[in-house]
């Protein structure tokens, strides 16, 4: 978002330094004066929230890092010494573990709260496919960490979900056999599978970050959307950066870290699976393949599919129809307040999200796949179907004129103690 | 119009109908128990693992090892909490020693355990024991309370009432849950049911067949110091002494987290005061 730094060296260092590397002058002008929509929401705090999620993984894994053996005779029994005999490894365990699943609730909300208020439409596109990279990767991450602890569930998910590049063979025989073995490094899942994803999950990290830092620079430039969806016009759209959105986030940010905590200190294993206390054992498998709970909607998808290629290829395209979300809305309109039958469309991609991760816990059968099917179904309707139609069929409610006059008592007639801007205070 | 959409209404609450029904036959129903440390207030009863580990001693370790747990944790806080004089001795007399070496004439040898060697089962190896026990294997007991769980088996409608209650009152005791009811779950194998040679019948084990013979004779219960103690007594001990061996820090992990919810509660109370007082004339 185009505006000034206000930034202004105080010492004397400070100013030969701004001339040299003007970073703290590119901070302030950022994440300080930075003009930030009046009437940002809390859902809106969760770009911060994850920010802190990421930092804290990053964190707590680098330091079990220093206590994990990624082999396949050590790697259950260091988890098991991390628990038992680090000091504080409990902690950091719990901290880690906990911090995904926290890390995925707070992303999906993202996400649906991008979609509900239409943060990708123009001119936020390259934001919003960032965002798109940034919830791959760290499905990849997640996936290849969930394998670390090396118990059943580790072992027998890393069987299930490489084996799906086997599906290729239906394409061009041999390919998929020979990706598949490629990735496990020799013909079954083994230590040196687990060497390979342990680096991985060290690198990947590090990507994510570097994808974040993108996403947070494509929004600065686009700046906020806000729950009108409608842009800053004038100076009193907004507020600066520091001290409103900073305050709100904060609050936001700590009352989220109420519920990591809660599950951190008492209930550490409610979102694993109790198969995963049982050392990796490849003549032995459990009777209920389970991902993560949140893989479950994709791995819903990929069950309803009859065929296994048909069932993949769903299974990625869910997340790749998210792509072309921008340009699947047709409506001019962004946010979903000012779109009568669009806010319904959304609640039921939202039952339908929630219905998939939901069977995914089931078995595949009778009913479940019954539902499954109409759940995928509607998943891409939603994307493919009722975007495109809606956007061009339906008729907006009136769109307030400004931000301003969305949060102002009585329309337009704005009260001069209220215009006034708020930085002069 | 209408009419199709009153015909698929119909269609999909007779799907729902059969998935409900499908979800309520499935897997067996296990109460679930009163135990010291369950919720998030819960703390281990000392003198509860001290009974649950004379149990281990007496009966389980005939079979099954506890080679997570080392000897010096039982007199570690947070645990039974034996006096560590006691438990020295006990490492000292324990059954099953410790294979260490080589020495310096290249030998393995046998030695006595000692406060930082772990609690051995009976057997060397998975071959050793299954040769022993009729080709079942007797597993280690350390994390069998974290490996086990209990399965929901109520309608489908009501499973997010039920995860939310589950996570409002922290209950993470399924494996306590499920080792107690599988202790009290020996009966005659109901009619039509035939068991296998070597096997028992067992109401909560996966496929009712299980190889562990019943471990107490229901009237030969283990009694405790002041002479009392019953079968039921006894799997309610044992269930919550496993519950410590697979999560030894419980205890302690709780009480932080007291701590870290009130500096949570009263920091977000207060940076909510703080952001209220940044934001007032400002419509927002």
């Amino acid at each position: 978002m185009e505006h000034n730094s206000t930034y202004e060296p105080k010492s004397s260092f400070a100013k030969w330094w701004d001339d040299r590397l003007p970073i703290a002058r590119l901070m302030h002008g950022q994440f300080v004066d930075f003009p930030t929509p009046r009437n940002l929401n809390y859902l809106w705090t969760f770009g911060g929230i994850l920010t802190f999620c990421l930092v804290a993984q990053i964190v707590t894994g680098i330091v079990l890092a220093m206590h994990y053996q990624p082999s396949a005779a050590e790697a259950f029994n260091s988890v098991e010494a991390i628990r038992r005999d680090v000091n504080y490894g409990w902690l950091l365990r719990n901290l880690h573990a906990v911090g995904a699943s926290m890390f995925f609730i707070a992303v999906y909300i993202h996400i649906f709260r991008g979609l509900y208020y239409g943060s990708y439409k123009a001119p936020r596109e390259v934001l919003w496919i960032l965002g798109v990279l940034i919830f791959l990767v760290m499905m990849a991450t997640a996936f290849m960490g969930y394998a670390l602890p090396w118990g059943q569930m580790s072992f027998w998910g890393v069987t299930v979900i490489t084996n799906l590049f086997s599906s290729l063979n239906e394409i061009i025989p041999g390919v998929g056999t020979a990706i598949v073995e490629w990735l496990w490094g020799g013909y079954s899942v083994s230590g040196t599978t687990l060497n390979r994803f342990f680096a991985l999950h060290y690198l990947l990290p590090f990507v994510l970050f570097g994808i974040v830092v993108l996403h947070i620079w494509a929004l600065h430039v686009a700046g906020q959307n806000n729950p009108t969806g409608l842009d800053i016009k004038t100076k009193s759209d907004s507020v600066p950066m520091f001290p409103y959105a900073v305050a709100k986030d904060a609050v936001g940010m700590f009352a989220f870290l109420i519920l990591f905590a809660w599950f951190v200190f008492f209930l550490p294993d409610y979102l694993g699976h109790a198969d995963n206390y049982i050392e990796a054992n490849a003549l032995v498998t459990p009777p209920h393949i389970v991902p993560e709970w949140y893989f479950l909607p994709f791995y819903a998808i990929l069950r309803a599919i009859p065929s296994k290629l048909g069932g993949v290829i769903a299974m990625f395209s869910a997340i790749a129809v998210l792509i072309f979300v921008p340009w699947l809305d047709t409506s001019r309109v962004r946010s979903a307040k000012y779109r009568p039958l669009y806010k319904w469309a959304f609640w039921l991609l939202v039952i339908a999200s929630v219905g998939l991760g939901y069977l995914g816990a089931k078995p595949a059968e009778g009913a479940y796949v019954i539902w499954s099917r109409i759940f995928t179904v509607y998943y891409f309707a939603h994307f493919l179907l009722v975007m495109p139609i809606l956007g061009i069929i339906e008729t907006p409610t009136a769109l307030p004129k400004s931000i301003s006059a969305s949060v102002l008592p009585s329309g337009s007639g704005a009260p001069a103690g209220a215009t006034a801007a708020p930085e002069t205070r | 119009m209408m009419r199709a959409l009153k015909k698929s209404l119909v269609a999909l609450a007779l799907v729902a109908g059969a998935a409900s029904a499908h979800a309520a036959g499935d897997g067996v129903h296990i109460e679930r128990q009163t135990w010291s440390f369950g919720g998030f207030t819960g703390q281990y009863d000392r003198d509860q693992l001290q009974r649950g580990f004379q149990i281990y001693k007496d009966v389980c370790s005939a079979c099954h090892g506890l080679k997570r747990v080392r000897f010096r944790n039982l007199a570690e806080p947070g645990g039974p909490e034996f006096p560590e004089e006691g438990v020295k001795t006990l490492a000292h007399e324990w059954p099953n020693k410790i294979v260490d070496g080589p020495n310096d004439a290249g030998q393995m040898f046998e030695r006595e355990p000692k406060l930082f060697d772990p609690i051995q089962g009976p057997f060397k190896n998975e071959k050793e024991a299954r040769a022993a026990q009729n080709g079942a294997l007797p597993p280690d007991l350390s994390l069998l309370a974290k490996a086990r769980n209990v399965e929901y088996t109520g309608t489908w409608w009501a499973h997010p009432f039920s995860m939310l209650r589950d996570i409002a009152t922290s209950y993470q005791e399924g494996g306590a849950d499920y080792i107690y009811a599988l202790l009290t779950g020996y009966h005659e194998a109901p009619a039509g049911v035939t068991v296998a040679e070597g096997m028992h019948y067992n109401a909560v084990f996966p496929g009712h067949q299980i190889a562990m013979s019943p471990p107490i004779a229901a009237d030969n219960f283990v009694k405790y110091q002041g002479d009392w103690g019953s079968y039921d007594q006894n799997a309610r001990d044992i269930a919550a002494f496993l519950s410590w061996s697979a999560d030894p820090t419980l205890n302690r992990r709780k009480i932080t987290g007291w701590l870290v919810m009130l500096y949570l509660l009263v920091t977000t109370g207060l940076l909510y005061v703080g952001k209220r007082r940044i934001w007032p004339n400002i419509p927002h």
